[in-house]
């Protein structure tokens, strides 16, 4: 239990949902900033809980992976995003499940998860990035009703810029020395065997 | 064999419950934006629409919708502000191609097209035979007109229409055809350069 984590969420938490307002005037602040706040909010709030060290299998861990994954999916959905701003059902929601089913999930399930699954679903997130980039950029159509071309195009260059930035972040450790538990030859073996 | 069995079903289990709810939240795989699931919806429900009172570019008054229209015509409807410099401007011309290929098909007295106003304010009688005679909008079967504005709210309710300021004394806002049939219920949104999309779906409604 740690209070200075459960007072964190809900303050960010809060932070959210009283200047939703103007978070969400622009749509690179509403899906870049807010959105990750509430899923950083979710993962405080759980790990202040002492889920991260609640004892789940490997089977379960890599479940709960999965659940966020499907999650972001869901949230990556031009038409919810809209949804949430004119649609008050919506917006409960996205307060709801963002906290819940990404913070939550990762805090109890990500770090107990296979190796190789964490390594794909990281891959995958940098591509769908970039995928999301091209589309945004290059769309014929507006995506969102809710927001102006323009503000397409620059949540395109943001995505591109957060997959370049993860894609950085996520091979800084690869350089770094092995952790102990890495120098054993055998622990690759032992992971796929299992 | 078993194990490993056991090591992947819950994984298993959310990719199929995850999978699904995606499914259900996109209607299939077909709407992933606020637009298509607009369209989508309007295709498979056709959705009545309320009754809305336009003035049109010589003062006179139009109906929308509702009761007016049974057993009356087809109704094409855009949405246009006249001081538009972009897209508005590209749909008119497009429009008067479609009016062009309605009166050729033998269609033009059993058809109306309409470029309905949201900026009532702006937009005066003036303005809008300003707007027709660029377009060569002729006032027979396509016709320019405005809501009323304390209508503005249900017409867009009725048609699900977004609306945003661009920032600069202009607005953004779908930009479709839609479709109203005999029975004065919206039945087709199309893209305003889908000609054959909505000649089709106009013979089809005959």
């Amino acid at each position: 239990m740690s209070p200075v984590r459960i007072i964190l969420s809900i303050g960010l938490l809060g932070g959210c949902v009283l200047f939703r307002h103007s978070i969400e005037a622009d749509p690179v602040t509403h899906v870049l900033i807010q959105l990750p706040l509430l899923a950083i909010s979710g993962h405080l709030f759980v790990s202040g809980l002492g889920g991260h060290k609640l004892r789940i299998t490997e089977p379960v861990a890599n479940a709960f992976s999965l659940v966020a994954v499907f999650a972001i999916l869901f949230w990556m959905l031009p038409r919810y995003i809209d949804a949430a701003l004119v649609n008050p059902v919506a917006e409960l929601a996205k307060f709801v499940s963002i906290p819940i089913f990404i913070g939550g999930t990762l805090a109890t399930g990500w770090a107990k998860s296979n190796p190789f699954l964490r390594g794909f679903l990281k891959a995958n997130a940098i591509s769908m990035l970039g995928v999301l980039a091209f589309l945004y950029i290059q769309a014929p159509v507006r995506i969102c009703n809710s927001y102006l071309v323009a503000d397409q195009e620059r949540l395109g260059f943001a995505f591109l810029i957060s997959a370049f930035g993860l894609a950085i972040a996520w091979s800084i450790p690869l350089f770094a020395p092995p952790p102990k538990e890495m120098k054993n030859s055998k622990f690759l073996m032992r992971k796929t065997a299992r | 064999m078993r194990s490993f069995l056991r090591y992947l079903l819950p994984s298993c289990a959310v990719i199929l419950l995850g999978g699904g709810a995606v499914w259900a939240a996109t209607d299939g795989f077909r709407a992933f934006t606020e637009e298509g699931a607009r369209r989508l919806h309007v295709a498979e429900h056709r959705p009545g629409i309320p009754e809305l009172i336009l003035e049109d570019m010589n003062g006179g008054k139009l109906t929308l919708g509702g009761q007016s229209q049974k057993s009356g015509k087809i109704t094409l409807v855009e949405f246009i502000y006249t001081t538009c410099p972009t897209i508005c401007q590209t749909a008119g011309s497009e429009y008067a191609g479609l009016r062009d290929r309605l009166s050729e098909a033998g269609l033009g007295d059993r058809v109306r097209l309409l470029s309905v106003s949201f900026d009532p304010l702006l937009d005066t009688p003036q303005q809008m035979r300003e707007y027709a005679k660029n377009h060569d909008a002729e006032g027979a079967i396509w016709t320019v007109a405005r809501i009323r504005p304390q209508d503005l709210g249900l017409m867009k309710r009725g048609f699900r229409l977004r609306v945003i300021p661009d920032g600069m004394g202009g607005y953004q806002h779908n930009a479709a055809i839609h479709l109203i049939d005999r029975a004065g219920r919206l039945s087709g949104i199309f893209n305003t350069d889908d000609v054959n999309g909505v000649m089709g779906a106009v013979r089809g409604r005959l």
